[in-house]
């Protein structure tokens, strides 16, 4: 028994990735057809030419006959998988497993949401019927509660927290800039971002990410066949995924400055490829930014910062696109929006671009020799979320 | 002696009693600026947006039940004016939330000011005990009579004999004068009430109470300077006021109506200005026994009831005091009673209504939804909110027992004010509380200044209505600040006993 993972095994050959943006226009067919199309150009494949499918959505449609159809696939297996705000994630993780457990040679994971269609802002859980009883807070003030305990436990000032959110979020708008498929792409002066209005707790609309219709996809085979489709594939190091138990809504312990669930994610997916010290292995990494105290924490879970520190790490620039560890260099959630099921992948798109040196100049990660990204995904809430963590790497061993 | 001994017959009365008044109080004088007319002088309480007729029974039910911790009642009797449904009873929302047993009848009587002191006349003649709750939601348009003189409340009244406990007061009898006039008349889900000419009622009214009065009298074999104590209470305040000079009692016995303060609060008030008596006389100690109290209730006729206070008041001490609950108000303005009221449509939150509650689901948790009763593991000794089968420390199975946490209290251990999630009355404000003994919960508050919330703060459960759905109404808990240490004493002592 035990988290093998299947390090080297699998490799990713093309990748495609719409513009996130308020899609008016375009439907979840459009979206599907033109990251599809994206993708089979990268790879070099035509549709028939892949085996099988996984679809990532959380609300846009209902099984897998929501890709068969606009892409008119005959006769393929497609499965439809959701989990929460990873569920692109999961698509891609679904994906590489069946390729390396043999059972197919050529797989595509794609990920698609269509949030503007449901005429609110920010994103709605599909209601469930429940005995009303569950919470029905929004994700917002779910994630203030982080700010406050953090700076409790640590002994960081409100004005000091304040700084390091807002430098969080004008790094992300800053790289957001730098990038035509960002739906935000202007920067954003810290000052400004602390100076707006509260929508939740202390988090003003600046703290939050933003909503957006999109989607993306990857093509993954086995990596001995890799070099067949492309000369720079990216291979996959590890795949983990915990599903919390939801013990930190209902246990005292729990303090808010940490995601027990994503901690632990890390050691399993560091433990998988081989990593002994992000700090020194990882060039970059795409996180899940859904608001500004989210991405703080991550970089403690994610051993890129001791405890207690990232905050200080943060104002001096450590994770800025020019700094030691590059963090959301795309832009993250907060430059394109958060179509749920497409997130996943659009993560795994820039470390493709970036690991691949195609990632344009003025966005380009330092050259440090590294050669490891990270992407983490996560759903829910503090106390009771699902988190992804993928390690992708552009060479093999 | 006042107190039976084992030789006596088993007396009938008051074994405990609850009232319940809501947090908010309406200025009346914010009234006519903007209904350009109406208001006065004083108050009225407002019954916040998440709270009903139901919502409130079970608050003064939860204080009577308190009250003498060791009754069981054989039936809950609840009467309002406002029901929150029709066709299913509402009695039974308020039995689950007290957690009593199936056994246990569930009875409304919804309509009238008269179903309450009905109800209570029943339960004072009938052979068991019962818990007589009523609550009831009082208004009109903006700038009526109704709305300024009304008020929001509950009472609740255990009802039995000195076989099933303490009695605090004696039931010695009363009267009822029963009589046909249409003073006041409103169609089942109008938002008004329309009146008649005035002197009218009051001549109507005041024949039936001194009828009742005389006969109520007659049959405790009292006179009028004997009554210690009396109530007088009905919706024509003109009669009420009338009836009150004319009572024959002497100076001071004739009790405050509260409605300065509260307002009448219908179906309620009768209960809430006995217990307000009862909370008076408890707390002068030596000389709360031997009194004799009366409360006349005028609605559609009369009804008298009278009561001899015992040795038991003299040792009680009441949960919450009436005369706390008028005084530790705060202000609400006008629009926000209008807009709470439906009576000023405002934008609502830009977001998705939330579903229906599941029916199936909530008759499954109704030991959570309702009673609030949570589990914790034997092993570990870990507290789940809400009930789990397998524990969240050690993995055990099915080796929980049930943790009731209706009448813990907590404290805030960080909270947020959520401006965008969907409610009736935004901002949401909500905490992550931790209770004193075990469990934490992320937990609306209610009857709170978003902006006076701090971390640390003592909260205690609240049964509320979350909002409303295709019509079906979403009961649960929130949590309110503790306001005064009682309660959390007397749930202690409750425990204990």
């Amino acid at each position: 028994m035990g988290s093998h993972g299947i390090k080297d095994r699998v490799a990713i050959v093309g990748m495609g990735c719409t513009p996130f943006v308020e899609a008016w226009d375009k439907g979840t067919d459009d979206l599907l057809i033109d990251a599809a199309r994206e993708t089979f150009a990268s790879a070099g494949v035509a549709k028939d030419d892949v085996d099988a499918f996984w679809l990532g959505t959380a609300q846009a449609g209902m099984s897998g006959m929501l890709l068969s159809k606009p892409l008119q696939l005959e006769n393929k297996p497609v499965t439809r998988v959701e989990n929460m705000c990873a569920t692109g994630s999961e698509a891609l993780r679904q994906a590489a497993y069946a390729v390396a457990s043999g059972a197919y040679d050529v797989a595509m994971a794609i990920g698609v949401e269509k949030v503007k269609d449901g005429g609110y802002q920010g994103l709605n859980a599909f209601p469930v019927p429940g005995d009303g009883t569950a919470r029905t807070l929004t994700a917002a003030a779910m994630f203030s509660m982080v700010a406050p305990a953090y700076g409790r436990r640590y002994g960081v000032s409100d004005d000091e927290m304040r700084a390091v959110l807002s430098h969080i979020a004008s790094k992300n708008h800053y790289n957001g800039a730098r990038n035509p498929r960002a739906q935000f792409r202007r920067e954003i002066a810290p000052e400004k971002i602390s100076a707006m209005p509260k929508l939740a707790g202390q988090l003003g609309v600046f703290d939050c990410a933003g909503v957006a219709d999109g989607a993306a996809a990857a093509i993954v085979v086995r990596a001995e066949d890799a070099y067949r489709y492309t000369d720079k594939p990216v291979f996959i190091k590890a795949l983990s995924m915990v599903a919390g138990n939801g013990s930190g809504v209902i246990d005292p312990e729990y303090d808010y400055t940490t995601f027990w669930e994503i901690a632990a994610c890390a050691e399993d997916a560091y433990r998988q490829a081989g990593v002994a010290d992000p700090r020194a292995e990882i060039a970059m990494a795409e996180v899940h930014d859904c608001f500004t105290p989210t991405e703080l924490v991550l970089m403690e879970d994610l051993r890129f910062a001791d405890r207690g520190t990232a905050w200080k790490e943060v104002l001096a620039g450590a994770f800025d696109l020019g700094g030691r560890l590059p963090v959301n260099p795309d832009g993250g959630l907060k430059s394109f929006g958060h179509p749920v099921g497409a997130s996943g992948l659009r993560m795994a798109f820039e470390a493709w671009l970036q690991l691949r040196g195609e990632a344009p100049p003025e966005r380009r990660i330092p050259e440090t020799g590294r050669t490891l990204a990270l992407t983490h995904n996560l759903g829910g809430y503090p106390g009771e979320m699902v988190s992804f963590i993928a390690i992708l790497g552009s060479g093999r061993g | 002696m006042s107190t039976p001994n084992r030789q006596d017959p088993p007396v009938r009365g008051v074994l405990g009693y609850g009232a319940y008044l809501p947090y908010r109080r309406l200025d009346r004088a914010a009234i006519a600026p903007v209904a350009g007319g109406g208001g006065g002088r004083g108050t009225r309480t407002v019954a916040s947006f998440d709270e009903d007729t139901t919502t409130m029974g079970v608050e003064a039910a939860r204080d009577a039940l308190r009250a003498a911790p060791h009754v069981r009642p054989r039936s809950l009797l609840f009467a309002t004016v406002a029901p929150a449904y029709a066709d299913r009873t509402n009695a039974t929302a308020v039995h689950a939330a007290l957690r009593l047993p199936a056994d246990v009848a569930a009875i409304d009587a919804a309509g009238s000011v008269r179903s309450a002191a009905g109800l209570l006349r029943l339960a004072l003649d009938g052979g068991t005990s019962a818990l007589v709750v009523a609550s009831d939601l009082r208004g009109g348009l903006p700038g009526s009579g109704d709305e300024a003189a009304g008020g929001d409340g509950a009472s609740a009244l255990l009802v039995g004999s000195s076989d099933d406990g303490p009695v605090l007061a004696e039931y010695l009898g009363g009267a009822s004068a029963t009589a046909e006039f249409v003073d006041r008349w409103r169609a089942p889900g109008e938002a008004r009430s329309k009146l008649w000419e005035d002197k009218f009622g009051e001549k109507h009214y005041l024949a039936a109470g001194r009828q009742a009065w005389t006969d109520a009298l007659k049959n405790v074999g009292l006179t009028a300077d004997q009554v210690d104590h009396v109530a007088v209470t009905g919706l024509h305040a003109r009669a009420v006021a009338g009836l009150g000079r004319s009572l024959g009692v002497r100076d001071g016995v004739l009790a405050d109506g509260l409605g300065a303060t509260v307002g009448v609060t219908g179906a309620a008030h009768p209960g809430l200005l006995l217990a307000s008596e009862l909370d008076t006389l408890a707390e002068t100690g030596g000389s709360a026994a031997d009194r004799i109290v009366a409360v006349v209730v005028l609605s559609d006729g009369a009804e008298v009831f009278v009561f001899r206070t015992t040795d038991a008041l003299e040792a009680y001490t009441p949960a919450r005091p009436v005369a706390d609950q008028v005084a530790g108000g705060a202000p609400i303005p006008y629009g926000t009673f209008l807009a709470w009221r439906g009576m000023l449509p405002v934008e609502p939150p830009r977001r998705p209504e939330p579903a229906r509650t599941s029916s199936s689901a909530a008759a499954r948790s109704a030991e959570w939804k309702f009673g609030f009763v949570g589990s914790r593991d034997r092993s570990s000794g870990a507290v789940h909110l809400p009930p789990a089968r397998v524990s969240m420390r050690g993995g055990a199975v099915d080796d929980m027992e049930p943790v009731p946490m209706a009448d813990a209290v907590g404290t805030v251990k960080t909270f947020t004010i959520d401006r965008m999630a969907y409610s009736p009355s935004p901002p949401v404000v909500f905490a992550v509380v931790d209770f004193d003994r075990g469990g934490r919960l992320p937990i609306e508050l209610t009857d709170v200044d978003a902006d006076r919330v701090r971390v640390g703060d003592r909260v205690e459960p609240t049964f509320r209505r979350v909002g409303t759905a295709d019509g079906i109404h979403n009961y649960f808990w929130k949590a309110r600040p503790v306001r005064d240490a009682a309660p959390t004493r007397s749930a202690q002592s409750a425990r204990e006993a």
